[in-house]
């Protein structure tokens, strides 16, 4: 076998795996499923047909509409509170722990849950809020309340306190590589020419860590967006999100053209948001090397 | 580089003029504040485990292992975790088969569409697991494949390779290609050059990523609940309980997949932490 002969057989043999299965497994999948956006539905199945109902009804109709808002402000409202805890939280690591070796265990401490169980993060504030949960029977125990509430749970309340929970790690994460790639003598020189430690930060440290709060709040913003589980467990009538109306189409409501439909507009938004971010980082890039 | 050079020269810098750092004490309250948010949930979910009382409140009634006693007796539970132990095995396996070459597609070959297949293949981990659920629930009726363990673990693997990938990918490009091509220049074949000069420079970045794919296709919901037919994962299993109410039992459950998640993960982010282990010790 000649050597150009064999270097070309190796190119097949790396780029078929990863090529067939994204094929296979995301483009057919993504194709077919805007294809059946379009779809009409025929109780208790549905019909080929190239429409635009589906969509209509999205956007026309209130009850989706207003499922759609609701979920837009839940994620923002997640995204910035997660921000408020993760920032000086990272901000700690980076600039206060001086040891090396403290700083990765703490850093690893503050990720590790973010691979733990999603579901049992989310149930286990289902146990604290609940009318008999923790949270009550504590305030009742110590005389705050006379008698538990049911005020903790499932509304958008418990929405928000668990999704800000479960996405903290998530905002911690980008932010603390940001702010570790700050050269310090920046920091240093900042410091030498006169500016405090507030001016400092507000001139020197935030702006360079931008892109990591960027990619904090886009992450956890397009993940709340897209969660059933949440308002499943601690969400309540007025806590459902598209996600939630998506997955009863394809379940209960059995109308598979309007749940495709709903997940495409789901998916334009977070590709909307993704590339939005995604320019701002660019344009606000700074070279540090 | 320049980074790191900068910080030790800094480090070498006499101590500046000593002054109560108050800032680091109002930071360090808050940060301590967030841990304790983070960690606060956890601990509940454990000690409640061996609390002595069908419900979670307070005050605490005493220490039982009841609840896992009722954990071990559930045939249901147990044929759960061993679905699920099939499933994230055998979609870690398929995504470590293919995330190295896709990871190898992306730092060795220049193509027309790079970009794009780049952003497709990482966007599952951007996407919330529902869209990935849903356009291959739609794909699989389309071909007329019954729902089963299996078709949950094609999702499963679609959703996770990109974690493979960007771990694999990081690595090989820090690595020294020379080193290849002595190994070629010396008459090794392309599979022995693999296998004996590349691969044990990215076989950390491949055990670390592949303990967080098999923790992560462990815990699976969103894409799970589309994809599966009859059979019933754990976190399914218990997603369906809940539905009913809570029991204790599920916090002794939890407990189990806290504790094992916990040990996964921190040897994954030693393995993938840690650069230049692989590379200084041989």
């Amino acid at each position: 076998m000649t050597p150009r002969k064999r270097r070309r057989l190796i190119a097949i043999a790396v780029f078929s795996p990863p090529l067939l299965w994204t094929l296979l497994f995301m483009i057919v999948p993504y194709a077919i499923m805007f294809t059946y956006s379009f779809y009409t539905r025929q109780y208790p199945t549905f019909v080929p047909d190239f429409q635009f109902g589906n969509y209509a009804t999205i956007f026309m109709k209130e009850q989706y509409f207003q499922v759609i808002l609701r979920t837009l402000k839940i994620a923002t409202l997640v995204g910035f509170l997660s921000l408020m805890f993760a920032y000086p939280l990272a901000f700690f690591l980076v600039f206060k722990v001086e040891s090396q070796k403290v700083r990765t265990i703490l850093y690893t401490a503050v990720i590790a849950p973010l691979w733990v169980s999603y579901l049992l993060r989310a149930y286990t504030w289902k146990t604290i809020l609940g009318s008999e949960g923790v949270l009550n029977s504590f305030l009742v125990w110590v005389g705050i309340l006379d008698q538990p509430t049911d005020l903790f749970l499932y509304n958008q309340f418990s929405m928000v306190v668990t999704l800000t929970y479960i996405f903290i790690p998530f905002t911690v994460m980008p932010i603390y590589t940001a702010l570790e790639k700050i050269p310090r003598n920046l920091v240093e020189a900042s410091q030498d020419l006169g500016l405090g430690p507030v001016r400092t930060f507000i001139k020197v440290i935030f702006p360079l860590s931008l892109p990591g709060v960027l990619a904090g709040m886009t992450f956890t913003f397009c993940l709340t967006a897209g969660d059933f589980i949440a308002p499943f467990l601690v969400g309540g009538p007025d806590g459902s999100m598209v996600a939630s109306v998506i997955q009863s189409q394809f379940g209960s409501s059995l109308n598979w053209p309007l749940g495709s439909a709903l997940s495409m507009v789901m998916l334009a938004i977070i590709l909307t948001i993704i590339s939005i971010s995604d320019r701002l980082e660019r344009a606000g890039h700074i070279d540090l090397d | 580089m320049s980074i790191q050079t900068s910080g030790s020269i800094n480090s070498a810098l006499p101590a500046r003029k000593p002054k109560i750092d108050w800032s680091r004490y109002s930071l360090g309250t808050a940060a301590a504040a967030v841990m304790a948010f983070l960690y606060g949930p956890i601990i509940v979910l454990i000690i409640f485990s061996f609390n002595d009382n069908q419900v979670t409140t307070l005050p605490l009634r005493g220490f039982t292992w009841r609840w896992y006693e009722k954990m071990l007796a559930n045939e249901q539970m147990l044929e759960a975790i061993s679905n699920s132990l099939y499933v994230a095995s055998s979609a870690t396996i398929l995504a470590v088969i293919i995330g190295i070459p896709t990871a190898f597609v992306l730092d060795r070959y220049g193509f027309y569409g790079k970009t794009l297949f780049r952003r497709l293949i990482l966007m599952p981990i951007t996407l919330p697991g529902i869209i990935t659920g849903i356009s291959m629930l739609n794909f699989f009726r389309v071909i007329d494949f019954g729902l089963s363990l299996e078709t949950v673990i094609i999702g499963h693997t679609t959703a996770l390779i990109g974690i493979v990938v960007t771990q694999v990918f990081a690595r090989l490009q820090r690595f020294n290609r020379r080193l290849e091509e002595a190994s070629s220049d010396l008459g090794a074949t392309p599979w022995k050059t693999f296998r004996y000069i590349t691969y044990p420079n990215i076989r950390t970045a491949v055990i670390g990523s592949s303990l967080l794919t098999f923790t992560l296709s462990f815990d699976e919901i969103p894409v799970t609940f589309f994809l599966t037919g009859r059979d019933n994962t754990l976190p399914m299993y218990i997603y369906s309980t809940l539905r009913r109410g809570i029991t204790p039992e599920i916090n002794a459950v939890g407990t189990v997949i806290i504790l094992v998640s916990l040990v996964l993960i921190i040897m994954s982010v030693i393995l993938l932490g840690n650069p230049k282990s692989d590379s200084t010790s041989r």
